[in-house]
């Protein structure tokens, strides 16, 4: 953790209701992001998660604290930071290309038209689009969008992804499929990515780290769960690796139960540096779950209830 | 079976034309009258006396005659009371345009900035909320008066009315553009200007364009009034004209002519909102 890209320090949220009380949403974050790592942020919801990105993003202020970027404080939203919305948020009067291209000729202003179609079709191509660049996005499914969501944020080559629960509103399917085309992007582009989910699969897929947040209000950060499989994994060989369950039971555990209880007075909780787990390598952890024989039935994907 | 629907409206609406052509002429039939007068003072007075009273109001065979009579010589100009129907129709039509195209040019950038700000919109609403129910006509006389000009003053009043739906429409169309719209245009760090004309107008378009649209029927059913009034040229003018002459049949011919232009309006107007409307 010695210069992460990104570091939040002790950002909180507060809101003054009519009655004039005030309510924290969530306060005393702290964590880093290293660049190239991809970073999933778990909690329930009322726990601020969506304003989490939002201040990441420059959207929204904080009430307290401060989110740096290579150093420099965030003030504002910036070409740096690209935003994947869950709605897509995509302008339904302009093409696939057209979406695109207002991106990058926002980034670029001084590229010819030429320039900018040349350079929206090389994001095109890498979302799997070729072929639909004159659509418009009504006539695009829900999966469709959401990739041309993702060509939009990466067209305009940020230092880094916040993406805010990009894939919950597809269908299980469709999830799987992007969910593998982000992992080989990253892989690809060694893109800085921040995610916001509900679920606990696609953290593990994708993530290399794992941020778990307690229940709002006054939410924290109880702990932040590394991913000790390695990064090669795909969905098919996902649940073979022997970790598997042990994360997986570890973030499952700490949704149902530990979520709730925690306890910032717990002994040696500090949330400046949250408690790392690491699932699988923990010494005095104990005995892992037969992956041959799962007590977790079936292969379902378990999705917290938002 | 399609084409055999296709053309069933056609042909309703085809029997509903005859129908109401054939109850109008049933109506107008001349009335026969038992003859009251002598032989010899029918035959001195002609046959109208003679063999019963022809209907004041005209037979649509009239009307037809008429309407035929306007369309072989639309333009004709015979001095100012005598002006062929195309000429009176083309001045309406310029006032319109007139007017209402300057209204566009307040209404539109003005409903653009009301509706960028709350506290603008909130502040103004008032003075809209009452000065939009104002019968256009009721400015006419201080029109008159501070203008001096009855020509500009109908333009006024077309303006005036043309303005609210405009001003209302944008304003709303612009307010209510889709956050998550801005948002993304926030995170691409867009200026100002270029969001206004790249994000908002194209998002508020559909809504503009709803109320332009509703502003040029209103336009031009108050110029027709407007124009009884101030006198000299125009549509409105040629029916009061008509009026004084008790020429029924021009009055009917230009009470078509009337509907045909607004029906045409609205249609251009129809297809103009069409081309800036996107599928959500």
């Amino acid at each position: 953790m010695s210069d992460p890209l990104i570091r939040i320090d002790g950002i909180a949220k507060k809101f003054t209701g009519r009655d004039g009380v005030i309510t924290t949403v969530f306060e005393d974050l702290h964590f880093g992001i290293e660049p190239g790592e991809f970073v999933c942020l778990i909690g329930h919801s009322g726990c601020g998660k969506t304003t989490i990105l939002n201040v990441l993003s420059g959207l929204e202020q904080s009430s307290e604290g401060y989110v740096f970027v290579g150093g420099r404080e965030v003030s504002g939203p910036s070409l740096d930071r690209a935003v994947i919305f869950q709605s897509h948020a995509l302008m339904p009067w302009l093409t696939v290309m057209g979406n695109i291209a207002f991106a990058v000729s926002s980034r670029w202003p001084e590229w010819n038209d030429e320039k900018v179609r040349e350079h929206c079709q090389k994001y095109i191509d890498l979302v799997n689009l070729t072929g639909a660049e004159k659509k418009r996005p009504a006539e695009l499914s829900g999966g469709m969008k959401q990739r041309v969501g993702i060509a939009r944020a990466l067209s305009i080559q940020p230092k880094m992804l916040l993406m805010d629960e990009p894939f919950s509103a597809l269908d299980a399917l469709t999830r799987g499929v992007l969910q593998e085309e982000v992992l080989r992007i990253c892989a690809e582009t060694r893109q800085t990515v921040f995610m916001i989910t509900h679920d606990v699969d696609e953290a593990i897929l994708l993530a290399d780290k794992i941020i778990l947040m307690t229940n709002g209000p006054r939410a924290k950060i109880a702990e932040i769960v590394v991913n000790t499989m390695p990064r090669s994994r795909t969905r098919h060989d996902l649940h073979k690796h022997p970790h598997y369950y042990r994360i997986r039971n570890h973030l499952i555990d700490f949704l149902v139960d530990r979520s709730k209880m925690f306890s910032s007075s717990a002994a040696g909780y500090d949330p400046r540096t949250p408690p790392l787990v690491t699932p699988g390598l923990d010494p005095n952890e104990a005995p892992a779950v037969d992956p041959v024989k799962p007590q977790v039935v079936g292969g379902a994907p378990l999705t917290v209830v938002r | 079976m399609k084409s055999l629907l296709s053309w069933r409206a056609p042909a309703l609406s085809l029997m509903v034309f005859l129908l109401m052509i054939g109850i109008w002429h049933a109506l107008t039939l001349p009335k026969v009258m038992p003859v009251t007068a002598e032989s010899e003072y029918a035959a001195l007075v002609g046959t109208a006396a003679a063999t019963g009273q022809k209907s004041a109001f005209p037979s649509p065979a009239d009307v037809g005659a008429k309407i035929m009579q306007h369309l072989g010589e639309p333009f004709y100009d015979r001095g100012p009371n005598d002006k062929g129907i195309g000429i009176q129709l083309a001045y309406s039509i310029a006032r319109v345009m007139l007017g209402y195209l300057l209204a566009a040019l307040v209404a539109i950038p003005v409903g653009f900035l009301i509706g960028m700000s709350p506290t603008v919109y909130r502040a103004l609403d008032p003075y809209i909320q009452v000065l939009k129910p104002i019968s256009p006509l009721a400015w006419m006389p201080l029109a008159l008066f501070t203008l001096k000009d009855s020509s500009i003053s109908a333009i006024f009043v077309i303006f005036i009315c043309s303005l609210w739906p405009m001003l209302i429409n944008t304003a709303f169309g612009v307010s209510s553009v889709r956050k998550e719209w801005l948002n993304v245009a926030r995170t691409l760090e867009v200026g100002n200007m270029r969001t206004a004309f790249r994000v908002i107008l194209p998002a508020a378009a559909p809504t503009i364009m709803t109320g332009m649209r509703i502003s040029i029927s209103i336009a031009w059913l108050v110029i027709v009034a407007a124009e009884m009034l101030v006198g000299g040229t125009g549509i409105g003018y040629f029916v009061w004209n008509e009026w004084n002459n008790l020429s029924i049949t021009n009055i009917i011919t230009a009470i078509l002519a009337i509907g045909m232009v607004g029906m045409l309006l609205d249609l251009m107007m129809a297809k103009l909102t069409k081309l800036v409307t996107f599928p959500e």
